[in-house]
């Protein structure tokens, strides 16, 4: 990548970050923490590698998106939406009453979305049946997957960290969002999860660590990945939860937040300086 | 010779699949019990042994569905219904998914396995599952018809899969539909509405036991508890104004529980549930535990006979 594409790639998050911060705005509280971790790699997928048609959202032939950490789905409607999947005014609908952009992802309800998500740990095991799927319909077509640090509590994770590899399923490409906070506080002190590499690496993935906000870090891990044959692959995403949203960052209690208009303004601000 | 039940499951399923190359199976590690091994045999490459993890069994069949696939996931009922319960509510259905889940060993068939195997709530589990249609065939040809109407059904199903040889109840002919009870016995005193392959034949039994002392008792079979056949149920009652529901399950959340509510809103009757009433599972041969919880004949002529007696009261 030259520093055009990576000006333009930053632009697009930008843009991600201004409208998920708005619509959590709009809405006056949200999973604001985790939405806004995964912009770049959102960002990335969505621009760069993922093979998709947002004229054609429930295309066979496409790769597949699993949000399994589903809380962060407003981050991803935004991106949705500025791809072209739905108007962008229906993000101002989040979470309200009759909305087609709920909470957690759904994939009955918002174009663009390819599993429904919200109950941890499914989501893994979900992107294995579609990617066994794929390979059974001879589709030669990724499945995307992202789960979060917290969502690694789940034993379900494991069952599938164990049977991905057990499938060869090298179409398979995952990302945990470690931005080390949870719900309650910091995964360390709520349930540490040790060395997140070395088991991912033992359970038998091509497992790389990068830093979550670097383009050119995610876009080599991402290639890398890309041309594993054998193996589904991790990529640990070194993130900072809430990033981007002044009123959030650094917060251990942004999981889940109530904003005011204020907030919301000052930090849209910030977000157009930087 | 009259097959295993289980047997007929892997046969019909390979049926299907040599038909529709979108049929896949799913096992946590119970081929053996399950009998599906010449399934895999057959179709190595559409058959997904995961191991000991049926939460990833559910959500792998939910996302291959999502690729047009048709999954039968397998385990025993107890780990298919209870351990799984939130991916199969999740991922298969709140998604809107095809996940076809199969309980097998429902009830007291758990049998030598004892208590923790023994299934009498999966019934009350899935019928609070939004849509989905919920089976419990009663012998091989309707299992087969059903394994057939689940997989061309475009939508999630739960069958719940009685492993061994019962006596057939139909011939070939039959034809079953989703929603639709079987009379197998008309009669005027007394119906009893029986689901599955332990108590079928135990309403069969005390329809002739009943018979000889004077008492003319319907028997209906009700391959589907959800949905469940109204209609059939509402016009038996008035025919014979008392009711006696027979499952291999709690009397609560079950067939017995499906049929009241029905009659409570549209004819309320008099009605008796043979079934197991606030208890666990234990250890004990099929047979045995039959008898220890009272899923006989002999219990559904005790229920009929009571009931009887009670509309006579009632109507003095």
């Amino acid at each position: 990548m030259d520093r055009i594409q990576i000006q333009e790639l930053e632009k697009q998050a930008k843009e991600i970050r201004r409208l998920t911060i708005q619509a959590f705005g709009s809405l006056g509280e949200g999973h604001v923490g985790g939405a806004l971790s995964i912009v770049e790699i959102l960002t990335l997928l969505y621009y760069r590698y993922m093979q998709i048609d947002p004229e054609d959202p429930k295309k066979e032939d496409r790769d597949r998106l699993v949000l399994s950490k589903g809380h962060a789905g407003p981050a991803l409607y935004a991106t949705l939406a500025l791809r072209g999947y739905f108007p962008a005014d229906w993000l101002e609908t989040l979470n309200r009453g009759g909305t087609r952009l709920p909470s957690h992802c759904d994939m009955n309800l918002t174009p663009g979305i390819d599993m429904t998500t919200g109950s941890l740990g499914q989501g893994i095991s979900t992107a294995i049946g579609l990617a066994l799927g794929n390979r059974l319909n001879r589709i030669d077509r990724n499945v995307y997957l992202i789960i979060g640090d917290g969502e690694s509590d789940e034993g379900q994770i494991w069952e599938g960290a164990m049977a991905a590899p057990h499938y060869a399923l090298s179409n398979l490409i995952a990302f945990t969002d470690f931005n080390r906070m949870q719900i309650g506080g910091y995964t360390d002190e709520i349930m540490s999860l040790g060395d997140l590499d070395a088991k991912w690496k033992a359970f038998g993935w091509f497992t790389q660590h990068v830093d979550g906000h670097n383009f050119e870090a995610l876009a080599q891990a991402i290639e890398a990945a890309q041309k594993e044959q054998e193996r589904p692959s991790m990529i640990i995403l070194d993130t900072i939860k809430g990033k981007g949203a002044s009123y959030a960052e650094g917060d251990v209690a942004n999981h889940y937040m109530p904003v005011s208009q204020e907030q919301t303004k000052e930090a849209l601000e910030k977000l157009e300086r930087n | 010779m009259n097959k295993e039940m289980r047997v007929v499951y892997a046969e019909t399923l390979i049926e299907l699949a040599e038909e529709n190359e979108d049929i896949v199976l799913l096992e946590a590690d119970l081929m053996k019990a399950n009998s599906t091994k010449i399934f895999k045999d057959r179709f190595p490459e559409r058959t997904f042994d995961v191991g000991v993890a049926e939460a990833n069994m559910v959500g792998i069949a939910a996302g291959l569905s999502a690729t047009g696939k048709i999954p039968f996931a397998g385990s025993f009922g107890c780990f298919a219904a209870r351990r799984a319960y939130d991916q199969f509510f999740i991922s298969a259905n709140y998604a809107r998914l095809n996940v076809k889940l199969v309980g097998s060993f429902p009830g007291i068939a758990g049998a030598l396995n004892g208590g923790t195997h023994m299934p009498f709530e999966d019934l009350g589990l899935m019928r609070n599952i939004p849509r989905l249609v919920v089976m419990e065939p009663c012998d091989g040809l309707s299992l087969k018809r059903f394994m057939e109407i689940a997989a061309s059904y475009k939508g999630s199903c739960y069958i719940r899969l009685h492993p061994r040889a019962v006596p057939p109840i139909y011939d070939e002919r039959e034809s079953f539909e989703i929603g639709k009870g079987k009379v197998l016995k008309e009669g005027t005193d007394v119906t009893i509405i029986a689901t599955g392959a332990v108590l079928v034949p135990e309403a069969l039994k005390a329809h002739d036991m009943l018979s000889q002392e004077g008492i003319s008792a319907a028997v209906i079979d009700m391959p589907t508890i959800k949905p469940i056949d109204e209609g059939l149920i509402v016009d038996y009652a008035k025919k014979t104004n008392a009711v006696v529901t027979c499952e291999n399950h709690q009397i609560v959340n079950g067939l017995g529980s499906a049929v009241s509510e029905v009659l409570s809103e549209q004819y309320p009757t008099l009605l008796r549930r043979v079934g197991v009433n606030e208890e666990f599972g234990e250890v004990g041969t099929l047979e045995y535990l039959q008898q220890r919880y009272r899923l006989t004949a002999a219990e559904i002529v005790t229920k009929a006979k009571e009931i009887i007696n009670l509309k006579r009261e009632c109507h003095s």
